[in-house]
């Protein structure tokens, strides 16, 4: 398949190696990582660059947060030139919902890992989902703590082993499957050894309006790349089942897919995007939430590494909207429009006086 | 008999959810219209309905509104409760009763008012649901006519409350004239008690703290506003809400220039807060006890890593859960030092409504100006009670926004880093996300970092930071609103407190004074102290720190402050979570100072002191 690209008439073409906001690649890069050679979340962090450049997304528009993890880590290794907020452990959605709240002007990239979101910050997670914060929350999800060195977390498949022979018996908990669960208007699951994939469900999540989470299973290659864990690479490998092919179509591009009729599927975004999915083995339809539960179970049944859009809701409201707030960030609304005019307070210290047009006073009786 | 006028304290004893709380406000402020000082304490239990409460209405022509221990009047309208409080009553003091709760013998010396409450309804509304509502108002009338409050007032108290509501209206205005033809006709004033017109509250309004605070938070441009439901704190966020939807809403759009989220825990709530912060808005929680001990890692990270942030506690009594409806000052040194590692907060202490007003607005402009969390220290009394306050003035000046650059600002500057504190006052700029000039861009972490915001464990930096945040507190101590010093000629000791404590301040020196015991008084205003505090300790030989709490926190924060005069530091402290009373105050240090007190005048004398 092809895009054409969409040029104004007169406009002059943009230097080679640029997107379409001027920048190079290497605008989008961050500091050094500090992470393990090999570790899955490198190549998670090299997708956020690559996906970025190519939405063309302006860095001062973007704030970055996280938690505390090794994966907590990576807002510094990437989009340099934005703003970030390492929060503290199992905390980030809250911090996310702040800075909404306050600049609704800001694209949120938020990434957490499994301890971070699957624990310690599962109950600040289902909230943030439940409002539909716009964000786009990545876990990179490797099964274990690596930072306090190979602990299980609570994705850590049943059976799978420490690097020590421990078995964990307790439930993975699915945070896709609790997202779906809690009306998520975006859910996906992906590898960060699938580039192909990663990419354009990060451009696509980019152009949501609600909460976007996608779990990147992401191998540690310190602590949980053994044989016997379930996500090593060469597991993640054998039993990834992607359930489509998927390119994202950028607004600003025109809509050109050279595939045979009837082998795609078609997922418009608010903003006149569409994310193109190609049919493998099954036609799966993406705005299904009970075919998405269903497809998650049967792949615990049968231990299977089911990735790609599980499911998708434009038409769900963002909570800004649900809080009716204006267009303009609230953090640069002038005095004069957060101060009522002195005659407001008069007429509440009016009320006061007389009683008159007050509610009775709080407390029991 | 003599009369005594306009000082006597009304004990009202009835069930939680009985509808009690429209009957008393109606009575409070039919005293209030009538320009006589009067202050109401609310006791309730934890409880939606059932448990036993109890209102007491204190009305003092000194103008005291602290807690009295002692009334004078009770109404007996809870069986649960009868014996005890009737037992509570002293010789010569009035006890109205409901006929129907069956009490044992009451001795003669008491002035016992005993009304048919039930069969006065019979004929008001065939309603039993209703009756057990109004019948309260029953009492109304009942004090109302044996008191001397006209007609007129209570009419005018009843419609300011239900004047909205035409059919209640009507049937408590009933069940009022009942109670007072009931009076007038069967129970011939045998008490000396009276209510006479003064002018005490010309102009004046009647407001809770939390009322206040709510309105100083609204006029200081609030706009985000992230709470989790806990009382006593609740009331504010909900009163805020009440006025944000009437005052910042735009009637033709429905748009909203404010943010109101109630998270799912307090530990959500101060994450928004600090998010919003970081992000340029001005944004505040508020909570009590249990919450602030949740907050406490995030208000670590507000502390180091610098965001502005408006915390309020509205404090309730004991460790855990304690007694959640019920008051105290006992959060102050946890607060000041909330989190782990060397944290400092600027906290401030409303001691009136009008303070919480002033403060709902300066919490801001301080926060912003230091980059910082800086907490409001309430307590359920000053929040939940009702004052008599001046009208609360329209602010006079602009608001301050601290240290933040600007786009233009940064254009002009050859670099910019986050943590560079090069005013030397320890306050570093800012910049926030959305700043075009990518030189302004910056990684905030909570885990170590330098002056750039650049993540290190360099030793060295480690230090310096944390010494230029020492630096910055030192800052604040002239930042913060400063103490209110007034002094006794004469006096050889100084009296130091802070928060609702004050009331009973005021009326305690004037005890003490009555024994021949001038005194300096210092209300404490915030934390940290300015150099004030040891200007006032240095101008007298005993200093006495009273304060709501059993380990006299406050006073050990004194010590610490004054070095080498901490010796003169004595504490006196008052924590049964009921809001301390000015004997609580002026007793034990007349005994530390080997006084005694001016005797108090029995009940029934009271008119000749």
């Amino acid at each position: 398949m092809s895009h054409q690209k969409k040029l104004s008439p007169g406009a002059p073409a943009p230097p080679a190696n640029t997107n379409r906001v001027g920048l190079t690649r290497a605008d989008y890069d961050g500091s050094k990582t500090t992470l393990c050679p090999g570790c899955g979340h490198n190549a998670i962090t090299g997708g956020i660059i690559q996906a970025a450049f190519e939405a063309g997304l302006e860095p001062h528009r973007v704030a970055k947060l996280s938690g505390i993890g090794c994966s907590s880590k990576t807002p510094a290794y990437f989009l340099g030139r934005s703003h970030g907020f390492n929060a503290v452990h199992g905390r980030m959605p809250s911090i996310a919902t702040g800075v909404h709240l306050a600049n609704r002007e800001l694209l949120l990239i938020g990434v957490s890992g499994d301890g971070d979101t699957a624990s310690i910050g599962l109950g600040q997670f289902c909230h943030l989902v439940r409002r539909n914060v716009p964000v786009v929350y990545i876990v990179e999800n490797n099964g274990v703590y690596g930072l306090t060195k190979g602990q299980f977390s609570a994705t850590a498949d049943v059976g799978s082993t420490m690097k020590s022979g421990q078995i964990n018996d307790l439930m993975p908990i699915d945070l896709c499957a609790i997202a779906i669960e809690l009306g998520c208007g975006f859910v996906a699951r992906s590898f960060s050894g699938d580039q192909k994939q990663l990419r354009p469900l990060l451009k696509a999540a980019f152009a949501h309006r609600g909460t976007a989470v996608l779990d990147v299973i992401s191998p540690c290659v310190t602590f949980a790349d053994h044989e016997g864990s379930t996500k090593s690479y060469a597991a993640v490998k054998e039993h990834d089942s992607p359930l489509h092919e998927i390119d994202f179509v950028p607004y600003y591009e025109d809509i050109h897919v050279d595939y045979e009729p009837g082998t795609t599927r078609e997922v418009q975004m608010p903003d006149g995007s569409h994310i193109v999915l190609k049919k493998l083995a099954q036609d799966y339809d993406p705005t299904s939430r009970d075919r998405a539960s269903e497809v998650l179970h049967e792949a615990r049944r049968e231990s299977k590494l089911i990735t790609g859009l599980l499911y998708v809701d434009e038409a769900k409201p963002p909570f800004t909207d649900e809080l009716k707030l204006g267009p303009a960030a609230l953090a640069k609304l002038p005095l004069e429009r957060v101060r009522p005019e002195r005659a407001v307070l008069d007429a509440i210290m009016e009320q006061l006086r007389t009683g008159k047009g007050i509610a009775a006073a709080s407390g029991g009786g | 008999m003599k009369s005594v006028v306009n000082d006597f304290s009304i004990h009202v004893a009835t069930v939680n959810g009985s509808g009690s709380q429209t009957a008393n406000s109606v009575l409070l402020r039919a005293i209030f219209q009538m320009g006589i000082p009067v202050s109401g304490k609310n006791l309730f239990p934890s409880n939606i309905a059932g448990l036993p409460t109890w209102f007491t209405i204190r009305v003092s022509r000194d103008g005291y509104v602290a807690r009295r221990k002692q009334s004078e009047i009770l109404v007996v309208m809870n069986p649960e409760t009868a014996a005890d409080d009737i037992a509570a009553m002293p010789p010569g003091s009035v006890i109205i009763l409901n006929e129907q709760i069956q009490v044992g013998s009451i001795p003669g010396d008491r002035i016992v008012y005993r009304v048919p409450m039930p069969k006065l309804m019979e004929a008001i509304t065939t309603d039993v649901r209703l009756r057990r509502l109004v019948v309260n108002m029953i009492y109304v009338g009942v004090l109302a006519e044996k008191l001397g409050i006209h007609e007129d007032e209570i009419e005018r108290a009843l419609d300011a409350q239900l004047g909205r509501k035409p059919k209640a209206l009507a049937l408590n205005h009933a069940a009022v004239r009942a109670g007072w033809e009931y009076a007038r006709t069967n129970l011939p004033k045998s008490d000396p008690f009276t209510l006479e017109r003064m002018n005490a509250n010309q102009g004046k309004i009647l407001i809770e703290g939390n009322t206040a605070g709510a309105l100083g938070a609204m006029f200081g441009g609030v706009t985000v506003v992230t709470w989790y439901p806990i009382t006593p704190s609740s009331s504010l966020v909900e009163s805020l809400i009440g006025y944000l939807e009437k005052h910042r809403r735009d009637a033709k759009s429905g748009e909203a220039t404010y943010a109101v989220v109630q998270a799912e825990d307090e530990i959500a709530a101060i994450g928004m807060v600090l998010g919003a912060g970081w992000a340029g808005a001005r944004a505040m929680t508020s909570t009590s006890g249990p919450g602030i001990s949740l907050m406490a890692e995030f208000a670590g990270y507000g502390y180091y890593a610098e965001i502005p942030a408006v915390i309020w506690d509205i404090q309730r009594i004991g460790p855990s859960t304690g007694l959640p409806t019920r008051t105290s000052q006992a959060d102050i040194s946890f607060v000041h030092q909330l989190s782990h590692g060397d944290t400092r907060h600027p906290v401030l202490l409303p001691s009136s409504a009008r303070d919480c007003y002033d403060f709902g607005m300066q919490a801001f402009d301080l926060a912003e100006r230091l980059q910082a969390p800086v907490f409001v220290l309430s307590d359920l009394d000053l929040a939940m009670n009702l004052w008599t306050s001046e009208p609360f003035p329209y602010p006079d000046q602009p608001w301050d926004r601290g240290k933040v650059l600007s786009d233009e600002q940064l254009e002009k500057l050859p670099k910019f880093e986050r943590y560079r504190d090069s005013d030397g006052d320890g306050i570093p700029y800012r910049t926030l996300p959305g700043t075009k000039d990518s030189k302004g861009t910056y990684f905030t972490r909570g885990s170590g970092h330098d002056e750039a915001a650049r993540y290190t464990e360099s030793p060295e930096v480690y230090q310096r930071v944390m010494e230029r945040l020492a630096r910055k507190m030192a800052t604040a101590r002239n930042l913060v609103p400063p103490p209110v010093i007034t002094e006794d000629a004469g006096a050889k000791i100084g009296l130091i407190a802070f928060g609702s404590t004050h009331w009973a301040m005021v009326e305690a020196r004037d005890q003490l004074r009555a024994a021949g015991l001038p005194s300096g008084y210092l209300l404490l205003k915030a934390l940290p102290f300015n150099d004030d505090l040891k200007r006032f300790a240095k101008d007298y030989e005993r200093l006495y720190v009273v304060e709501q709490n059993r380990d006299g926190q406050m006073a050990d924060l004194v010590r610490l402050e004054l070095g080498d005069l901490a010796t003169r530091v004595r504490s006196v402290r008052h924590f049964d979570g009921m809001p301390i009373d000015a004997r609580a105050v002026s007793e034990p240090i007349l005994a530390l100072e080997g006084k005694t007190a001016a005797k108090a005048a029995p009940v029934a004398e009271g008119a000749a002191r």
